[in-house]
């Protein structure tokens, strides 16, 4: 079984971060990975784009036109992309910056404030962080606990921004749970 | 050694560290200056070298000089910095000097884009500099195989005393994949003290080694290059490194395609396998040597109608395989040269589109 | 209502790409307004670099080359050979200048060849981000050198414009900067002064403008004109380093 997520938003929002902490999960849980970022000049302040492969089996194309699942943290992302993902996925949209839905019916909306909850707890920078635990625990596309494990080692570095961000990661997966 | 996951670029520079090489000369430029941003702070940790030169013309020279001493040395660049370089790329396959490059290659001509490519075949396998020399040159398909092809790159760099190209594509560079760094490799060097001028002092005997290209009585510039071609068809004849994909059934076309499009193509044939149409494709590891025997054998299948060349450009492989099928099977081209890859979904239309104009 | 900035005809409508706080917006600005005043739109050919500003004839209206890496120079002076009626200038950053092209920069000032170079020195490479460039100040840290400049192993900051006066032929060539609108001021005059005498058949001419990167020096836009005012002016001193052509005015008076 191979799926695919795709994460896009502004430079800056740590679009490049939550494909890396997921692909990191992915291959700490035995999977094969591959993160395949879009890079150039475009990366500083225009929009930023990646994709994150994860498969049981050696992965072929790294290269995807219908990715299974969408992250979409601005409007941008969500208008160019929510049409090319496949049914049945979940695109999750970041309510806080994208005011429009996906206008399809045959995928899984899920939407979330991400802004509103990372500044609750504490620093906006934390957004991306919550939306990538809301995108695990409802597509449960890799274990939660070992995501939690990935991304308190991302901060290993910087261990003061750890309970933030597993703050992030708590209330992420609340919003998963209650959306509706 | 447990997996880790890194970028292509940053994985390159810690393979050729653990490949023994703690030298290194580069200029930016993307998409791998990534390598020269990593070895910046890992060659001090290990006791290497990093000097970030004033333009490839110069770090040409400087991987001359510091190989013509016998050390273990190489660069990393992309395609603009590859054409800069293959002046000194000539010289130092003269001197057989054995220096490993590694070219990410992004879109040209001229500047380009910063986007992957592998416009850059022909300039790497046919020569790019004057005079006739020929580079060992390896394409990997993900960044463990570029990891393994950096080391064995060096081994093989001493055993033919020859440059080393790796030619990998800017997503090679680029992506993030799970890598497992072979385990200290003991690829010692190999010993120089015939022809490296390490100082007279260093030797026993009092013979003076000189490295140098020129060569102006006609007859020993003659043997000198019969000598490099000996070499060079030392290569073809035990260095042909390739792998295939669905070859067991009764394909209707082989298809030819190196680097990250092979990644493509396989996810393609997959594809139109669902759909009960069989295809198979020899995947060069080697582009030069080419694996010419293995791609002629795969057309030979009765079954067979075509072959197909697929790259991320506009065809540079086609001739070496007209060469190999020997007019066998008609061969075709497609592929995409702006720094957007060909989906497999688009790969796997082109290949059914040639298929039925042959019915 | 105040005065309106009339956007100079030598400048196209085009927003350029620039960062917030990066000076070749500037700069590119007082060469229109130049070229403008000058009224020599119509037969000014630049010559775009490869760096930040590899797509500067997007935001110029004349006509314009894109050299290879470092190499304008060397086109400017194929353009002057065949066309000495031109007005041509490059325009390049301190990796392209200083660099990789510094054997065409040395050559073609030494030849006198008669076309203008501005050059941006914001002490590190921008568009390839951030790496370490001839000119990064002692100890700053880049990418390429991430415990800063070590000084001992790669030398010392090149100053161009000090190097390029050593040599004979150069007519003329000033640094400037444009951090505040004090030093705006006097890098426009620069760089007219370079264009006149270019006009006049006279010389080879060179203005150096200290400029800023916020965003690979890490820093605000203003932290950053206070980092260059502070750390890069001391070194890159601002002046007239050779105007021969005035001197050899005063001495024919
Ligand atoms: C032959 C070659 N080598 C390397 C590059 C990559 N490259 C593009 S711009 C640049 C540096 C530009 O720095 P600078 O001249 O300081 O200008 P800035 O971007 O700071 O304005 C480099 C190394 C290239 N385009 N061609």
């Amino acid at each position: 079984m191979q799926s695919e997520v795709m994460f896009a938003g502004f430079g800056g929002q740590g679009i490049l971060l939550s494909g890396k902490i997921l692909a990191q999960t992915a291959m700490d849980q035995g999977f094969e990975v591959a993160w395949v970022p879009s890079y150039g000049p475009e990366m500083r302040g225009g929009t930023a784009y990646c994709t994150v492969v994860i498969s049981d089996e050696p992965i072929g194309s790294p290269i995807i036109k219908n990715p299974a699942h969408l992250v979409a943290m601005n409007r941008p992302s969500l208008e160019k992309f929510a049409g090319i993902v496949k049914p049945k996925g979940v695109i999750l949209i970041n309510a806080s910056l994208i005011p429009i839905r996906s206008g399809r019916d045959d995928i899984d909306e899920l939407i979330v404030q991400t802004t509103e909850i990372a500044s609750e707890i504490g620093n906006i920078r934390a957004a991306n962080i919550v939306a990538l635990a809301s995108f695990i625990a409802r597509s449960r596309i890799v274990d939660f606990d070992i995501f939690r494990e990935c991304v308190k080692k991302e901060f290993s570095k910087k261990p003061k921004l750890i309970p933030l961000n597993m703050k992030a990661v708590d209330k992420g997966k609340l919003a998963a749970n209650f959306d509706v | 050694m447990a997996k880790v996951l890194m970028k292509g670029n940053e994985a390159i520079g810690e393979a050729a560290i653990r490949s023994g090489c703690l030298n290194y000369f580069a200029y930016p430029i993307t998409p791998q200056s990534e390598v020269a941003e990593y070895l910046a702070k890992r060659m001090p940790e290990v006791g290497g070298m990093f000097l970030q030169g004033e333009s490839e013309v110069a770090v040409g020279y400087m991987l001359f000089g510091a190989s013509a001493c016998g050390e273990r040395v190489f660069t990393t660049s992309s395609s603009p910095g590859i054409s800069l370089m293959s002046e000194a790329i000539s010289y130092i396959a003269a001197a057989q000097c054995p220096v490993v490059f590694v070219n990410i290659m992004r879109g040209g001509p001229g500047l380009g884009g910063i986007l992957p490519s592998q416009a850059d075949y022909s300039q790497s396998v046919k020569g790019g500099g004057h005079g006739d020399y020929k580079l060992l040159v390896m394409a990997p398909a993900s960044v463990q195989e570029a990891v393994e092809m950096v080391t064995e790159a060096f081994v093989l760099a001493e055993k033919y005393r020859n440059p080393v190209m790796i030619l990998g594509d800017g997503l090679i560079g680029q992506m993030m994949e799970p890598v497992e760094f072979p385990e200290k490799v003991a690829a010692k060097p190999s010993d120089k003290s015939e022809w490296a001028t390490t100082g007279m002092d260093t030797r026993k005997s009092d013979k003076r080694n000189l490295v140098k290209t020129l060569f102006l009585d006609p007859e020993e510039l003659n043997r000198h290059n019969l000598m490099l071609k000996e070499k060079y068809k030392k290569m073809e004849a035990e260095e042909v490194r390739y792998s295939t994909y669905n070859t067991d059934g009764d394909y209707k076309a082989v298809i030819a395609s190196y680097g990250t499009m092979s990644r493509v193509c396989k996810t393609a044939i997959d594809m139109l396998k669902k759909e009960g149409i069989e295809v198979c494709m020899i995947r060069p590891q080697t582009l030069f040597p080419f694996p010419e025997v293995a791609i002629r054998k795969a057309v030979e299948k009765k079954s067979c109608k075509l072959a197909i060349s697929i790259e991320m450009n506009m065809g540079q492989m086609v001739e070496d395989i007209q060469r190999s099928v020997s007019g066998i099977v008609p061969v075709k081209w497609y592929g995409k040269c702006g720094g957007e890859i060909p989906t497999p979904e688009e790969t796997a239309e082109a290949v059914k589109k040639y298929l039925n104009n042959e019915e | 209502m105040g005065k309106t900035f009339l956007k100079p005809n030598s400048l196209s409508d085009n927003h350029t790409h620039y960062c917030p706080g990066c000076t070749h917006g500037v700069i590119h600005r007082l060469i229109a307004e130049v070229i403008d005043e000058l009224k020599i739109r119509k037969n000014t050919v630049g010559v775009a670099p490869v760096g930040c500003a590899v797509l500067a004839y997007n935001y110029f209206n004349f006509d314009f080359q894109e050299a290879a890496h470092g190499r304008a120079p060397a086109m400017a002076t194929g353009i002057k050979r065949v066309r000495p009626d031109l007005n041509v200038f490059t325009y390049q950053g301190d990796g392209d200048l200083a660099s990789i092209g510094m054997s065409e920069i040395i050559h073609s000032a030494n030849r006198g060849e008669k076309f203008t170079t501005i050059f941006v020195n914001n002490a590190v490479y921008g568009m390839t981000g951030g790496q370490m460039a001839p000119t990064t100040m002692p100890n700053q840290k880049t990418t390429t050198s991430p415990f800063g400049r070590d000084v001992k192993d790669v030398g010392m900051p090149i100053k161009m414009a000090n190097l390029l006066a050593a040599l004979q032929t150069p007519g003329y060539i000033e640094r400037t900067t444009v951090l505040k609108p004090k030093y705006i001021v006097k890098a426009k005059k620069a760089i007219k002064k370079a264009f006149i005498y270019q006009m006049e058949k006279k010389c080879f001419s060179f203005v150096e403008v200290v400029s800023t990167c916020p965003t690979n020096w890490g820093m605000t836009p203003q932290d950053s004109i206070k980092w260059a005012e502070d750390t890069l002016l001391p070194y890159y001193e601002l002046g007239v380093f050779k105007d021969t052509p005035k001197m050899e005015e005063k001495n024919a008076k």
